[in-house]
């Protein structure tokens, strides 16, 4: 013991008063030349103008040639649009500033100081996100001194940090970890203990390990701003600031997945995907989301045979970056329910697998026993164009023409294509003024268009009025009524809402799908007309007549013409080829009509279904869907299908063949050039095909709208259709997050 | 061998700076998130009574009318006063209704100030300075006086109600540090008093503890008999006589030369 604190006396003399210029805490600015300020200046990097292309492939507009100035990045002269900050000036200029509380579609925090760059002539680094580039401002990003500020700020948000990267969720796509690979020390000198942090609740989707926060409150900012719940909050004060709801409360959006995207650390993680797999074992596949009518852009990370997760996209005109929470944890509903042998109905009630050739001989063999006006096709909400155009195809060879698509109604109206899509387009709907919404709930029906309309309230201001049912939303709006004859006083002029809509310079109009099932719905969409004629809602440099649809199927469903010959079809069919179609009302069918269910999911078309045919879903195939602004985009393979499934379109093909009317394609090449003899803009791949004809050429209607209320096309915001009812996360979120 | 020597002087080093080991960080204010108890829930009716709902109206007539959020903390202290010192959920529920924006926003205001009190306090709320001068001069014996007399734990209201000891920030008192204030809520929101009580020892902390528990009100200001206010010990030691005036000022010295 003696001998230890006589050595170790030796050494602290020797090591802190002996030699104090080597101390034993060894600097952490990896910059030597820093130490020496002669040698920084000798070695600062002479100013090279390098052709460098913005970050991101950013897009500079210059709405007003008066309004570029130009500035300096790093001795490179760019020109950017007046009150660019200076981080954007930086990104226009090829170079990607570190930062974490910045987050281009949230307002600007400033409070991580991750951005610190030089400019000339200010005595100390500035937060580039948060300053005005003005003009002449001669910015430096990689000085010794904007490195050493970084470093700085790394170390102090390290100090803090749990850095329990092996057994956090973020790890590899994390913002932390990745910048402080290039600003970080690899030994911090804090040697006190950490700050810890009680984890919230926040509902079964996003799990918090708030201890890793660094308090950069873009979750905060997404939920005020974007989801418009403000549930969110920074508590607290110093080093005991921690962000909170205060009270126990769910964060009950139907965004809040997107906080997971936006933490750049791993305090908000994906709670189903909790340890399931690393970000780098995942195959990303670039596919659409079916979910809705919006056609969201996801990416769907699988593993092996197994999709593990679903994650946004960027595509400005759809969904901006963001994802609704069906969309992106749906996924499990895939794993479970699947049907993935065909499989006959015996005597006894129960179903037997049988083989292929089985089972398409009995489907051929009864379907040809049966009267052409007796087949019925019922194209589900899940289907994609190729399979619809196949099964249309095949029900006209065996001279029937009763195929519709459900959720289009009894009678759809496809002759006018501008009468179905979204004409004002998703991304149009931000220039607009005044909302009207008849009969839709935005907010359940399609979230992302939602998240626009809110984006629009909030930076024009504008007016939203809604007729229907009482709901939730979360913008300010007026509440007209609940019934057409609103419709009519506000086409008439006897509504206060008629001078808004007058004077508006924008107007929109957005009728929901479910008014397509209403026995008025001839007199209420001629109502709706008569306001669009009235307030100059259709002009030449302005459509803002919508249709909101429901379903991914629907908008290519009535390109192709599915529209039954007889309303009352199904009342009367022998045979009905169920390609998907759950949600259609099977009541009135007949007791000894064959029904055969073509999906991939148990679902309540199983029910009453004579045969199954398995097929794939659409993470297992590639095909073709039109989303509700008239955008037709395609979703490709990322996983295997399940068991013995088959693509839609080529069951149908091969049931053609062994009815012996062989469809004239055998490739999806084939069917699509049929498609285009249909439906040549559902060919147009990712790009918006807007309608020719505007609705008024509709004929005059003499019906007369009812008073029965607008009653809600959605029940369950996450129970829609046979995928996300198979979905155990969905039924968790039913049961904890609706109102 | 030496490596490990230094390796344990090192860790001596440390143990010795680390005076509390385990909880390294205490606040002085409660915690930054809501635990339901029967005496503060949401569920709890809460409302401002007839003469703060005149003061209401006229708190919010400061501030235009699309900036009412403004009003925030001056609301939320009179709801403090209102409540006895310390505000429970509902009440800030009601200033959120108030002000109309979400209850979140009040929240991270009150957990913001440590002057707002989120848990319940004593009719006598002691707060000791913690700041370094009164740290020098001995504040943590003071507290740790108070606390011993009254038997509670920091933050902690004493099973009569009267009293809860907390800690404040630097209240600019250093010159006679060290020095605690008392708010007095005895006498409801319109006696309201906020007391100072400097050049404390640790004896004469527990005497005006004692004195508030007689219902005295011990004199305010320093406690050391030989001082008057912020002066000297024994009288003025400067500035005896009358001020000579600046030199420049002399007009008469100027005009003589």
């Amino acid at each position: 013991m003696g001998l230890g604190l006589l050595a170790s006396r030796a050494l602290r003399s020797s090591r802190i008063f002996r030699n104090p210029t080597n101390s034993v805490l060894r600097t952490i600015v990896s910059t030597p030349e820093l130490n020496n300020a002669d040698a920084a200046a000798a070695t600062a990097p002479a100013p090279v103008p390098s052709d460098r292309s913005p970050v991101g492939g950013a897009r500079v507009h210059f709405p007003n040639p008066d309004d570029v100035i130009e500035v300096f990045v790093d001795g490179y002269p760019v020109k950017i649009p007046k009150g660019m900050t200076v981080l954007q000036a930086c990104e226009i200029a090829g170079v990607d500033i570190p930062r974490f509380c910045y987050h281009s579609r949230l307002s600007i925090a400033g409070n991580c100081r991750m951005c610190l760059v030089e400019v000339e002539k200010s005595p100390k680094p500035v937060a580039s996100c948060a300053m005005p580039a003005l003009p002449g401002m001669k910015i430096k990003t990689d000085t010794p001194i904007a490195k050493k500020a970084r470093e700085g700020v790394m170390e102090f948000l390290l100090m803090n940090h749990p850095l329990d990267c092996p057994i956090c969720d973020q790890g590899g796509e994390c913002d932390l970890q990745d910048q402080s690979m290039a600003f970080g020390s690899d030994r911090g000198r804090f040697t006190e203990m950490k700050r810890s942090v009680v984890d919230k609740n926040l509902g079964p989707l996003v799990k918090t390990v708030m201890t890793r926060c660094i308090q950069c409150t873009r979750c905060v900012r997404f939920a005020t701003e974007v989801a418009g719940t403000e549930d969110l909050g920074m508590l607290g004060r110093g080093s005991g600031e921690e962000i909170g709801t205060y009270v126990e409360k769910l964060m009950t959006s139907e965004l809040s997945g997107n906080v997971i995207d936006i933490c750049p650390v791993g305090a908000l993680t994906s709670k189903p995907f909790a340890f399931k797999a690393r970000n780098w074992e995942l195959k990303g596949t670039e596919s659409i989301d079916v979910t809705d009518a919006v056609g969201s852009n996801i990416r769907i990370d699988s593993r092996g045979p197994e999709v593990m997760r679903v994650v946004p996209r960027l595509n400005e005109d759809i969904n901006e970056e963001w994802i609704s929470d069906k969309t992106r944890f749906f996924y499990d509903g895939l794993k479970r329910q699947r049907l993935n042998d065909p499989m006959i109905r015996g005597a006894d009630g129960r179903f037997k697998a049988v083989s292929w050739r089985d089972a398409l001989a009995i489907v051929a063999e009864v379907m040809h026993q049966i009267k052409p006006e007796e087949i019925v096709g019922v194209a589900g909400k899940l289907s994609d164009a190729e399979s619809m155009m196949a099964l249309k195809d095949l029900l006209n060879k065996m001279g029937s023409d009763n195929i519709f698509c459900e959720g289009n109604g009894k009678q759809p109206n496809a002759d006018l294509r501008s009468g179905y899509i979204m004409n004002t387009s998703i991304s149009g709907l931000e220039k607009a003024d005044v909302f009207l919404l008849v009969g839709t709930q935005p907010r359940v029906e399609a979230a992302m268009v939602n998240a626009r309309i809110r984006k629009t309230v909030r930076a024009n201001n504008a007016k939203v009025g809604y007729i229907g049912a009482a709901a939730d939303f979360n913008y300010d709006h007026q509440h007209l009524g609940t019934d057409p004859q609103t419709l009519v006083e506000i086409a008439e002029g006897r509504h206060p809402f008629s001078s808004a809509l007058k004077n508006a310079k924008n107007p929109v109009i957005i009728v929901g799908a479910g008014v397509f099932d209403r026995e008025d719905k001839d007199a209420v969409f001629a109502a709706v007309d008569t306001i669009a004629k009235n307030n100059n809602v259709v002009r030449s440099d302005w459509n803002g007549l919508n249709v909101l649809l429901l379903n991914a199927a629907q908008a290519a469903a009535l390109d192709l013409g599915l529209v039954p010959e007889s309303e009352k079809c199904i009342d009367s069919a022998k045979f009905v080829y169920l390609m998907g179609a759950d949600d259609v009302s099977l009541d009135k069918l007949p007791d000894d009509a064959f029904v055969v269910y073509q999906g991939h999911h148990g679902d309540r078309g199983v029910y009453r279904a004579n045969v199954i045919l398995p097929a794939s879903a659409f993470t297992e195939k590639e095909g073709i869907y039109e989303n509700t602004e008239g955008c037709a985009q395609i979703t490709l393979p990322a996983v295997p299908t399940v068991g013995d499934s088959r693509d839609d379109w080529k069951i149908i093909r091969a049931l053609s063949e062994v009815a012996g009317i062989g469809l004239p394609y055998d490739s999806l090449g084939a069917i699509r050039s049929r498609i285009g003899t249909v439906a040549p803009n559902l060919l147009e791949l990712d790009e918006r095909t807007p309608a020719t004809f505007s609705t008024s050429l509709r004929p005059e209607v003499s019906q007369k709208v009812s008073s029965t209320p607008f009653t809600p096309a959605v029940e369950n915001f996450y129970m829609t259709d046979a995928i996300t009812r198979a979905s155990k996360i969905m039924a968790q979120c039913s049961a904890l997050l609706r109102k | 061998m030496f490596g490990r020597l230094a390796a344990q002087r090192l860790n001596e080093i440390r143990t010795a700076f680390r005076r509390t080991p385990q909880a390294s960080r205490s606040f002085s204010t409660a915690l930054n998130y809501h635990i339901d108890s029967p005496d503060n829930n949401p569920d709890l009716p809460w409302e401002f009574n007839d003469t703060n709902k005149e003061k209401v109206k006229e708190i919010l007539s400061f501030y235009p009318s699309n900036y009412k959020q403004s009003a925030v903390i001056p609301l939320l202290d009179l709801a403090q006063q209102q409540n006895g010192g310390w505000l429970p959920v509902s009440a800030m529920n009601a200033v959120a209704k108030v002000i109309e924006v979400a209850p979140i926003r009040v929240y991270e205001v009150a957990t913001f100030y440590t002057m707002f009190n989120r848990t319940k306090v004593g009719k006598y709320h002691l707060l000791v300075c913690g700041t370094t001068p009164c740290m020098i001069r001995g504040s943590r014996g003071i507290e740790e006086a108070i606390l011993k007399h009254l038997g509670v734990k920091r933050n902690e209201v004493t099973k009569d109600g009267l009293f809860s000891v907390g800690e404040m920030e630097c209240m600019g008192c250093c010159v006679n540090a060290p020095m605690m204030t008392v708010a007095d809520y005895s006498n409801g929101s319109e006696g309201y008093k906020y007391n100072y009580y400097e050049d404390l020892t640790p004896k004469r902390a527990v005497e005006i503890v004692e004195a508030f528990r007689k219902g005295e009100k011990p004199q305010r200001g320093t406690q050391n008999p030989g001082r008057i206010n912020c002066g000297p010990e024994g009288g003025n030691t400067t500035l005896l006589g009358e001020p000579k005036a600046p030199p420049c000022r002399d007009l008469d010295a100027c005009s003589a030369e």
